[in-house]
């Protein structure tokens, strides 16, 4: 699969009656199997890039496509991590994990069954009949990366999915995910706040400007995989780090 | 380890205080009527009050068993048993479809709220007459009767709860490519039945009021028609026993949908603890 965003902008209507511009335009093309990772400052408009893709968001001007199709309603193969976790409070982890499986018909049975082989991995196993509720932040959002899992999308869209873990927990399951990934090609594409850990994962990193945000830079990570947590010590890690942080500084001057 | 622990036994002892509090809790209301028995018992024993208004809990006890024997209290309960049931199952229904409708299309309530807020404000006593013209003198007025009584709750709840969806939710739904159908039951029945089931509980108390006012403009059968027919006959023991009766109905029924909302509602216990 392909995405490409051409000249996409969104703006929404303020109180007064007239439009806020919240992103873009930005244009950008992901290709097959890239690790997109996104930088920018708070309410720069990455929710709603990510948003657009996922086809909840409809653009103001511009257009995104997945193969040269406009995406214009939630597509086949693409699932998103909200940036809050989103859980179903009258489900328990089990059943929030499976509700992709549920929605797509999948028999009990089956689903359970597939949620289950998930939970070591999530490092939820003995929660697997805890309510929402019981859960720590974390825990909640390591629910929601579950339910994105189960869908074994080719374009996981990943609003902020590590950002209320620990630092270990973290790093355990950032790696986890890059694990998961290799298996197949995915398209993933990332918001985060974490310079660190963009370079380790990512592909590509792209900075945007605060709101409305526009492409400021677009840094390749060229570091070999398979990537591994000692790697941020090495020279080239840090060179692609500092290059990051540099664009970052000077946007927001 | 030992920090767990000792929030473990607070949580236990916690718990059992709470226990304690819940079993006289649920004694008090017992108590009440025991109280009641006995003023009543003194009242009448003293013969304070004439008989005629307030009979002696024997007589009411021998009409009971009366009534029971010759089996004109269960057929009568049962005539109003089933324009309750059908009633509610009208009322219910329509006042979820329509607004689970209003609550999708705000549109909507403009065009309804005229015709709506009309009637509620309209004592259904007024209009129980007109609805026996309609509908005619058997059973069928009355279910109509119920039913109208019950829709309004009904209405104003599913509007309220379906409104009160997270948007959040629904997006998760959406991003699923959740059809209507799969967007209604697993996330908008689901989010909406603790306010669902709050309002049905004051429908199904609500349905009693109904199908007996129902009876009385217009008695053919069933409670409201035992009273009637009793009261002329200045029977007031038989009286005292058709109201006890729909007392008794109305609190089972009551008690029926706080156990169904008990068991569907167990994710919410376990969230609030
Ligand atoms: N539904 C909306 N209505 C109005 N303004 C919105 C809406 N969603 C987001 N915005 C505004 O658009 C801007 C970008 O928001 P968002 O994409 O959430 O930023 P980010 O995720 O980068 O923090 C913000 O200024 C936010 O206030
Ligand atoms: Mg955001």
């Amino acid at each position: 699969m392909k995405l490409s965003l051409e000249n996409l902008a969104v703006a929404f209507s303020d109180p007064q009656g007239g439009l806020l511009p919240a992103l873009g335009p930005v244009s950008l093309a992901v290709g097959e199997d890239e690790f997109v990772c996104l930088i920018g400052p708070s309410g720069c408009g990455k929710t709603t890039l990510i948003r657009v893709l996922a086809g909840l968001q409809a653009p103001t001007s511009g257009i995104a496509l997945c193969d040269g199709v406009p995406i214009a309603r939630p597509m086949r193969g693409f699932a998103i991590m909200f940036q809050e976790a989103n859980l179903m409070p009258w489900r328990t982890v089990l059943d929030n994990i499976a509700l992709p499986l549920e929605v797509a018909g999948v028999p009990a049975a089956n689903r359970y069954k597939t949620v289950r082989a998930l939970l070591p991995l999530l490092q939820l196993e003995n929660f697997d009949q805890a309510y929402p509720a019981e859960l720590s932040g974390g825990m909640a959002q390591r629910v929601a990366l579950g339910r994105v899992m189960v869908q074994e999308p080719q374009v996981w869209l990943l609003d902020e999915p590590f950002g209320a873990l620990d630092a270990l927990t973290r790093e355990k399951l950032s790696l986890e995910l890059l694990q998961l990934r290799s298996r197949t090609t995915q398209i993933i594409i990332m918001v985060t706040h974490n310079i660190s850990e963009a370079v380790l994962l990512a592909d590509r990193v792209i900075v945007l400007s605060p709101r409305p945000g526009r492409l400021v830079a677009d840094v390749r990570v060229d570091l070999p995989r398979p990537r591994f947590p000692e790697m941020i010590y090495e020279r080239d890690f840090l060179r692609l780090a500092k290059r990051i942080r540099a664009s970052i500084d000077e946007i927001s001057g | 380890m030992q920090e767990s622990s000792r929030t473990a036994t607070a949580k236990i002892e916690k718990r059992s205080l709470s226990a304690r509090g819940n079993t006289l809790r649920r004694l008090s209301p017992l108590a009440t009527v025991l109280l009641l028995l006995l003023i009543w018992l003194w009242i009448s024993d003293r013969e304070i009050i004439s008989p005629i208004l307030v009979p002696p809990p024997a007589d009411v006890a021998a009409a009971f068993a009366d009534a029971l024997a010759d089996g004109s209290l269960a057929a009568h309960s049962f005539t109003t048993l089933g324009e309750m049931f059908y009633g509610l199952l009208l009322g219910v229904g329509i006042g979820l479809a329509i607004g689970y409708a209003i609550a999708k299309a705000p549109v909507l309530e403009h065009v309804l709220s005229p015709i709506i807020v009309a009637f509620q404000s309209t004592p259904i006593v007024a209009y129980a007459p007109l609805l026996i013209i309609w509908f005619g003198t058997g059973p069928a007025s009355k279910v109509v009767t119920t039913a109208v009584i019950v829709f309004f709750p009904t209405l104003v709840n599913t509007i309220a709860g379906v409104r009160a969806v997270s948007p959040n939710l629904l997006d998760v739904m959406r991003s699923l490519d959740a059809g209507r159908w799969q967007i209604f039951r697993l996330l908008e029945l689901p989010a909406a039945s603790p306010v669902l089931l709050a309002g049905l509980k004051t429908s199904s108390t609500l349905a009693v009021i109904g199908a007996v006012v129902g009876e009385f403009v217009n008695p053919q059968r069933g409670l409201g028609y035992l009273v009637t027919s009793a009261r002329n006959r200045y029977d007031t023991p038989l009286v005292y026993v058709s109201v006890l009766t729909m007392t008794a109905i109305a609190l089972s029924l009551y008690s029926l949908v706080a156990l169904v909302e008990w068991r569907c509602l167990s994710w919410r216990r376990r969230s609030l603890n």
